[in-house]
């Protein structure tokens, strides 16, 4: 039979590719057809996709929102009660010249206890005091090295030693108590992302299964006249993964619409802070990781389901 | 073109459809297959068909070894076989076209080299004004011609066909038979399993009969010996 004339090589790969397109176009028709089921599981995986992407966002956010307040890691120096306003200038001006720090801004024993009046609510009690306890305050903002935050505490240990300095006091603390909590809220989200991509895969693969088993008669017939194994698989392959990018697409509308949904009460929320927060939604790289890994989903789910399933019909 | 060589087919229940089974169908021969439903006739084709495996004995097609076969290679020698069914196997979603293609589609073959092909199979089994209908529709003879087309339509080295009439009324079923035929005249191996006798007798082709699994009966032995003579 070796003896028959079929198509020849280079004809044969291009019916090939011709071949996919089609498939790849036959399975999506073929999804179009049955628009209420299709929507329904592709529905599931946007949700089950959406959560942890949402959340990543939400993070990402977090982390924009406390990275400015990084910037603003502060050093504030109590100078010595006797040290006055000129010689803090020369301190100032000295200070202003070391390597590790940005900016020095001086606030005065009367701006001091202006700023005290209006924060504190004590500024009736404050009236009845002789004369100003406050001492001059050296506001210093150190430059921030991301990668060696040890030197603004080496900073802090440096400007402790200075003589005119009372007490140095960094304001860090809570920064890094919120980078803490951030990274054990992104483990978190890489667990529930984990295991809601995990019930996608199922979700695809039993989706599969079902179709599989409608279009049974199909792959007897195909397998009785000659389709091979990989022939079968393609149109469920191709399936799955429609469902995957179908799925990608929805999540990403919905954490769009989500977050722009929260946008606006955010802002107003942020603006009470004095803060011009603007939530940052899904980048392009975000899209594009989302939507990847939702069509790698849904072809590693039909995958399991094909593998599983097709070899269990055999025409009889 | 099929060899037989002691086969025996015994299914998982401990039915033995087939025992010591030997026959040689010569290439370009059309020989029928008769015998009491539950005689074997089905197991044999799907034997042939690779749908079943034998239990003991060699099978050769068209000098390869069937009883090895591994399941990967499965396909490749299908696809020169047409299959004829009894109950059509047609795919019902979709039209008499894209279900005579079906093989084409299979082995790769370009869009306008199927619809040449496709129409060429169909107006054969003179079913060509039919092409866009869907399957069920048509009357259950244009069903089996169109699953003699779709057999057909890759122009396979050997047909077999269980129980092509089956269904059909002696008007319709003597049409079927006189097809087979007409492939033959141009070289196509054909196998048919019927137990039509008297259709069979008007035709006049060689005919092996089965009875419990065992050859009773068997023309081409003396179409063997007359060639082996000759």
């Amino acid at each position: 039979m070796s003896k028959r004339k079929g198509p020849g090589k280079n004809a044969l790969l291009v019916a090939y590719l011709i071949h996919h397109l089609r498939v790849f176009l036959a399975s999506l028709g073929y999804l179009v057809r049955q628009p209420l089921a299709t929507l329904m599981t592709s529905a599931v995986i946007a949700i089950a996709l959406a959560l942890p992407t949402g959340l990543y966002v939400t993070l990402q956010n977090a982390g924009t929102l406390s990275a400015g307040w990084d910037g603003s890691t502060q050093i504030s120096l109590f100078l010595k009660p006797d040290v006055d306003e000129e010689q803090a200038g020369q301190l100032a001006d000295r200070l202003r010249q070391h390597a590790q720090i940005e900016h020095v801004d001086i606030i005065s024993k009367q701006q001091g206890l202006e700023q005290f009046q209006q924060l504190s609510g004590f500024g009736d009690a404050l009236r009845f005091l002789d004369d100003n306890p406050l001492p001059v305050v050296l506001v210093i903002q150190p430059r921030v090295d991301p990668e060696r935050p040890d030197r603004v505490s080496q900073l802090l240990k440096e400007l402790q030693a200075e003589d005119k300095v009372e007490l140095a006091q960094l304001d860090m603390l809570w920064v890094k108590r919120l980078y803490t909590l951030i990274e054990v809220a992104e483990r978190g989200v890489w667990i529930i992302g984990s295991l809601l991509g995990l019930a996608v895969l199922l979700v695809i693969g039993n989706t599969i299964r079902l179709d599989i088993q409608n279009r049974r008669e199909e792959i007897e017939v195909s397998k009785l006249i000659g389709a091979s194994n990989a022939f079968i698989r393609r149109p469920f392959l191709y399936t799955g993964l429609w469902y995957g990018l179908g799925g990608g697409l929805l999540a990403w509308l919905l954490t769009a619409v989500s977050l722009a949904l929260l946008d606006t009460p955010l802002h107003r929320l942020t603006s009470l802070y004095h803060s011009s927060f603007r939530l940052a939604g899904l980048n392009e790289q975000n899209i594009l990781f989302l939507i990847g890994i939702s069509c790698l989903l849904g072809l590693a789910g039909s995958w399991l389901a094909v593998g599983r399933h097709l070899s269990d019909i055999e025409p009889s | 073109m099929i060899r037989f060589d002691n086969v025996s087919k015994r299914y998982p229940s401990g039915f033995e459809a087939l025992s010591r089974i030997s026959f040689h169908l010569p290439r370009g021969q059309l020989c029928y297959l008769t015998g009491h439903s539950g005689a074997g006739k089905s197991t044999l084709l799907k034997l042939v068909a690779l749908i079943e495996r034998p239990s003991r004995g060699q099978i050769i097609l068209d000098g390869v070894n069937l009883s090895h076969m591994r399941n990967r290679r499965v396909p490749s020698i299908r696809r020169h076989i047409g299959i004829i069914f009894q109950n059509h196997h047609l795919l019902h979603d979709r039209t008499v076209f894209d279900n005579v293609a079906l093989p084409l589609v299979i082995q790769g073959y370009r869009h306008r080299e199927i619809s040449k092909r496709v129409r060429a199979a169909l107006a054969q089994v003179g079913l060509l004004a039919k092409e866009k209908a869907q399957p069920i529709t048509l009357s259950g003879g244009e069903q089996q011609r169109v699953g003699i087309a779709r057999a057909i339509v890759h122009k396979p080295a050997l047909l077999l066909a269980d129980e092509p009439t089956g269904n059909l009324d002696p008007e319709l079923s003597r049409e079927v038979m006189t097809l087979f035929a007409r492939f033959n005249q141009v070289g196509t191996t054909v196998l048919i399993a019927s137990h039509d006798l008297d259709l069979i007798r008007e035709t006049g082709y060689p005919v092996i009969c089965l009875s419990q699994g065992e050859i009773v009966h068997n023309d081409l032995a003396a179409v063997d010996d007359f060639a082996a003579s000759a």
